[in-house]
């Protein structure tokens, strides 16, 4: 399998002082489906971020066999930015544009696309998430199980390489973690999901990583992290 | 949401909202340029022009009352000058720094009614306005849905947890602390729109729309449009 996302000895701060990611390695190869588990505040959404470029931090990360760091040209970038698709956590983040049309073809835009093909491009994405009634629609009026469909819309209107989500199953009702579940199976894409959702990741990844306190506490498969670090599927109310 | 109404207004399908951008925005200064120009003794004049802009509400098929209302906001600001004017021993010229005042801004809000931001930006773009304030244009509009937005949740959670407080000075502490905690939120959304954006490709300018269309009708409402301006101006 090709590795497409290459990750040596990363570490970030942040301004605040907060060591962020201390160290850490991580690869992915050409269409797998991997999970990132841990506690809030251990470094996930951090790392994930650092994919796409949005953070640079020390060590080495490369994507598709170009290198990200504070030399790197807008241009390499640019291209980086359009083979990862970045799904955020908060979809509201994500939608800015007046109409869901319009969101959904603003990254084929910017990938140069001309109005149309851009149009045509976000119908496509949005037909493969199931919205196609939305066109017209502004994104505030979405329920949040619509906005996260949108959201990822976007992103597959860019056609990437790779796919990384961010707690995409947060605020979705059974039956919309189901549908994005079964949507997930079907894309050709690696994926990297970033989730506290146990049951939702051992159903789609096939090696899970799992993040403690800015490192990569131990890798394996899904069951094994659960077993290995507690990580219960579901939460035990009965005392 | 009611920040999304002027929004909801520019999507929908009239003749006045069918014209190309640009010849919106030729219309509009032209009866700017009428309106600030007019004289205060020639009242019949602004009637004229509030006849103008009654028509094009009926056009483009817009509520009336929730137009006026809206373009009611602008009347504190000017009323303030008007009051001064008037004091000063000028009353006609004070009536007519508020009509003009009002006039200027319902007719401002109508072309922003009618016209998508998208395309009004495409039409400044096409008018030579420099890139840059066409950016902080499109910004400022989008982060005025993200600010008014945080202010809707704040306020729902204010009134579940001061439903009970009737003391204006609690009230105003709470409001005072309430913009703090606005401003900073806002400024963390914002941040987080800016990498939403800079994740999809965004590189300083917003994608082009589909391409402007100026066609004969769009001609035919410039022209009738400063005609009508310059027979209410000139002759009334």
């Amino acid at each position: 399998m090709t590795c497409i996302i290459e990750v040596r000895g990363l570490r970030y701060r942040y301004p605040d002082g907060t060591q962020a990611l201390d160290g850490v390695d991580f690869h992915l190869d050409a269409g797998e489906c991997v999970a990132l588990l841990g506690a809030n505040g251990s470094g996930k959404t951090t790392f994930a971020l650092h994919l796409n470029g949005l953070l640079l931090g020390e060590g080495s990360v490369e994507v598709c066999g170009a290198r990200l760091d504070a030399a790197t040209p807008p241009r390499v970038l640019a291209e980086v930015r359009a083979k990862v698709g970045l799904v955020f956590q908060d979809s509201d983040e994500q939608l800015f544009m007046p109409t869901v049309l319009e969101d959904v073809a603003f990254g084929p835009a910017n990938l140069g696309l001309s109005p149309a093909l851009a149009a045509d491009r976000a119908r496509a994405a949005l037909a493969q998430v199931g919205m196609s009634g939305a066109l017209q629609k502004a994104p505030y009026h979405l329920s949040s199980g619509e906005k996260r469909r949108v959201a990822l819309a976007g992103v597959l209107a860019m056609q990437p390489e790779v796919l990384v989500l961010d707690e995409p199953t947060t605020s979705l009702d059974p039956p919309g973690q189901r549908d994005l579940t079964a949507l997930l199976r079907q894309l050709p894409q690696a994926k990297l999901l970033v989730t506290h959702d146990a049951e939702f990741a051992g159903a789609l990844a096939t090696r899970a990583v799992f993040f403690e306190r800015g490192r990569v506490a131990g890798q394996g498969t899904v069951a094994e992290m659960v077993t290995r670090f507690g990580w219960s599927r579901r939460p035990d109310f009965r005392g | 949401m009611h920040h999304v109404v002027l929004e909801r207004w520019s999507r929908a399908a009239s003749p006045l909202h069918a014209r190309d951008a640009r010849a919106k925005l030729a219309a509009l200064l032209i009866f700017l340029v009428a309106v600030s120009t007019t004289p205060p003794r020639s009242q019949l004049a602004f009637a004229g022009y509030a006849l103008m802009l009654a028509a094009a509400v009926l056009i483009a098929r817009l509520p009336a009352a929730a137009l006026l209302r809206r373009a009611g906001l602008v009347l504190p600001f000017s009323a303030t000058f008007a009051l001064i004017t008037w004091w000063s021993g000028d009353p006609l010229r004070a009536l007519s720094l508020a009509e003009k005042s009002f006039l200027s801004g319902l007719a401002v809000l109508l072309t922003m009614a009618t016209t998508p931001l998208v395309q009004l930006v495409a039409a400044l773009d096409a008018a030579r306005v420099p890139g840059p304030l066409l950016l902080v244009i499109q910004f400022l509009y989008r982060y005025l849905f993200v600010v008014s937005e945080q202010a809707q949740h704040m306020r729902l959670a204010a009134q579940c947890r001061l439903g009970t407080v009737h003391r204006n000075a609690a009230r105003f502490r709470a409001a005072g602390g309430a913009v703090g905690v606005l401003f900073a939120r806002s400024w963390e959304r914002a941040d987080g729109i800016d990498r939403a954006m800079l994740a999809r490709g965004f590189t300083g300018r917003f994608p082009a729309s589909e391409p402007l269309r100026f066609g004969w009708r769009d001609g035919a409402f410039v022209c009738a449009c400063m005609v009508v301006s310059l027979a209410v101006r000139l002759r009334v």
